[in-house]
């Protein structure tokens, strides 16, 4: 499957639910499925500033894909990264470092969760972009 | 009768995502009576020029309603005079004015100030960094587990050191009534000014400070139904007048040349440059509407029955943890912990739900430390707010915690 359409089934999986509140159960459900964390990798330096809630993202690269792994407090951030992860864990570097994100938007995201939600949302995905970034160059 | 006082403030027939807004957050700011509203357009449109200094018609009505202004937050306060009253931007600005001018004037290295564990950053920022500029000691005085000042341990606090000693009236977390009078008479035996801050206080009890005694108050306007970036220092004169200014500009001075300015007297000392003459004004109708939510009987009967009913259904539950406790000196204002549910995802779904609650450390970082968490939902309630939300919040609050776990 390529970005595009990865993209394209998230942003359906996510019109199906017409209601907010059904769209953060559709949230909460995501959160509570992620992958488990592990606690030792819950250290400062793989902590993202600028969410309510706590949100810890790491990395690696396997055989020239990117993967990421990630864990929140709170259930909801939970269910976004796994969104975000969803779409971006497993491809090449540079194809993340030059995406521009929009699908967030698309999916009404950005527009409806509260201001400080929006924040970490935006410094989620600078993180990823800068992991990107970085794996990209080297 | 409280249907009767929704009417006056527009901003409460809102809706929030196609349902009614339930606007819990009260201590963060309140929302303001079509009294405000009104007096603040009349002001604008009718005597808007700046004040003190211009002879002009509309000068003229502009000095008159601040001054009025002053003179009415006096006596809200039961303060002995009108200079003791200066206006400034807001509870901070008072801080940092006081922190500032007072440690200027007293504080020296080695010198002590004390704060409570529970205090708003605005209350405890301001004197750390005096603490710093000065290499003077911050010392904090801790809560007991059900929130209350640990008052017993205040006496062993103080020493000749002690310059000032800067506490709230009622944390804008714990929403206890804190025992003011008590703090004040143990300081002031050792000859230890105090300051309170008022920002919740004043909003629910009624303030004298001469019975209080205390050296400094000081609030917000927009928490007290007034417009934002207005706010109020009381300060006692015998304080306020060994102070050095804390802004220089016009307004506050007396005389000035090249070389040197001589300052106003009180108030104006403390009052540089324009002031918010069109917003401060605001602070009357305010007081109005605060003194006569507190002396309605019919207003406190329906406040007292949304505390005990919200206070019952939260500390029945088992999941939840209320922060400060005791009952008897408790206003409508409830912080908590949901067992397994993360703030922040109650405080969404509940805004999904049109109830504006906050969520976080609600600038307390040291008080969530000392409680050990790392953030609340907090619900607080205004004159405004009825039993019919409070029983609306209660049952969201549930359907919210159901969702999450």
């Amino acid at each position: 499957m390529t970005l595009e359409e990865k993209k394209q089934e998230i942003i359906e999986g996510f019109s199906l639910y017409e209601e907010w509140l059904d769209k953060y159960e559709y949230l909460i459900e995501l959160g509570k499925n992620l992958a488990p964390f592990p606690e030792e990798k819950k250290t400062e330096d793989r902590l993202i500033k600028g969410c309510q809630s706590r949100v810890w993202l790491d990395s690696e690269l396997r055989d020239g894909s990117l993967y990421f792994m990630a864990d929140s407090d709170a259930v909801i951030t939970r269910g976004i990264i796994s969104l975000l992860i969803g779409v971006y864990s497993g491809r090449p570097a540079q194809e993340i470092a030059a995406d521009d994100f929009a699908f967030v938007s698309e999916i009404g995201l950005k527009d409806n969760l509260s201001p400080t939600r929006a924040n970490g949302l935006a410094s989620m995905i600078e993180r990823i972009r800068e992991i990107a970034k970085s794996y990209g160059r080297e | 009768m409280t249907e009767e006082i929704r009417k006056s403030f527009p901003a409460l027939s809102a809706t929030v995502y196609g349902r009614p807004l339930v606007y819990l957050d009260n201590a963060a700011t309140s929302h303001r009576p079509q009294a405000v509203i009104d007096a603040w357009t009349s002001l604008v449109c009718g005597a808007n020029a700046n004040i003190h200094r211009a002879v002009h018609h509309l000068a003229g009505l502009a000095t008159d309603a601040y001054e009025d202004c002053r003179n009415q937050v006096a006596a809200f306060l039961n303060a002995p005079s009108r200079e003791e009253i200066v206006f400034t931007s807001g509870a901070t600005a008072a801080v940092n004015l006081v922190a500032f001018s007072f440690g200027e004037a007293f504080v020296r290295e080695g010198d002590e100030v004390l704060v409570s564990v529970a205090e708003h950053h605005s209350n405890l920022v301001p004197w750390q960094l005096l603490c710093q500029r000065k290499k003077a000691v911050l010392k904090v005085l801790d809560i007991r587990e059900n929130g209350e000042l640990a008052v017993e341990s205040l006496e062993n606090l103080l020493s000749e050191r002690t310059k000032i000693v800067a506490i709230s009236h009622i944390s804008n977390v714990l929403g206890l009534v804190n025992p003011v009078q008590e703090i004040v008479g143990i300081c002031h035996k050792r000859g230890i000014p105090v300051l309170v801050d008022g920002a919740q206080g004043v909003v629910h009890e009624k303030v004298d400070v001469q019975e209080l005694d205390c050296d400094f108050y000081l609030f917000s306007g927009h928490k007290l139904y007034a417009a934002t970036g207005t706010g109020v220092l009381y300060g006692k004169r015998k304080w306020m007048e060994a102070m050095p200014p804390y802004m220089g500009g016009g307004e506050m001075i007396e005389h000035v040349t090249l070389e040197k300015t001589s300052f106003a007297p009180l108030p104006g000392k403390f009052e540089a440059g324009t002031q918010n003459f069109n917003a401060a004004p605001t602070l009357v109708p305010a007081m109005t509407f605060a003194k006569a939510c507190r002396e309605d009987g019919s207003v406190q009967k329906e406040q007292q029955a949304i505390l005990e009913y919200v206070y019952e259904q939260i500390t029945r539950n088992e999941l939840i943890t209320l922060y400060g406790t005791p009952l008897a000196s408790k206003i409508p204002l409830f912080s908590f912990v949901v067992k397994g549910a993360h703030h922040e995802d109650l405080a969404l779904i509940l805004d999904k739900m049109g109830i504006a609650v906050r969520s976080g450390q609600m600038c307390a970082e040291p008080l969530m430390e000392r409680l050990g968490v790392t953030g609340l939902l907090r619900a607080s309630f205004a004159p405004y707010n009825t039993l019919e939300e409070a029983e609306y919040f209660i049952k969201s609050l549930d359907k919210a915690i159901k969702m999450l776990l």
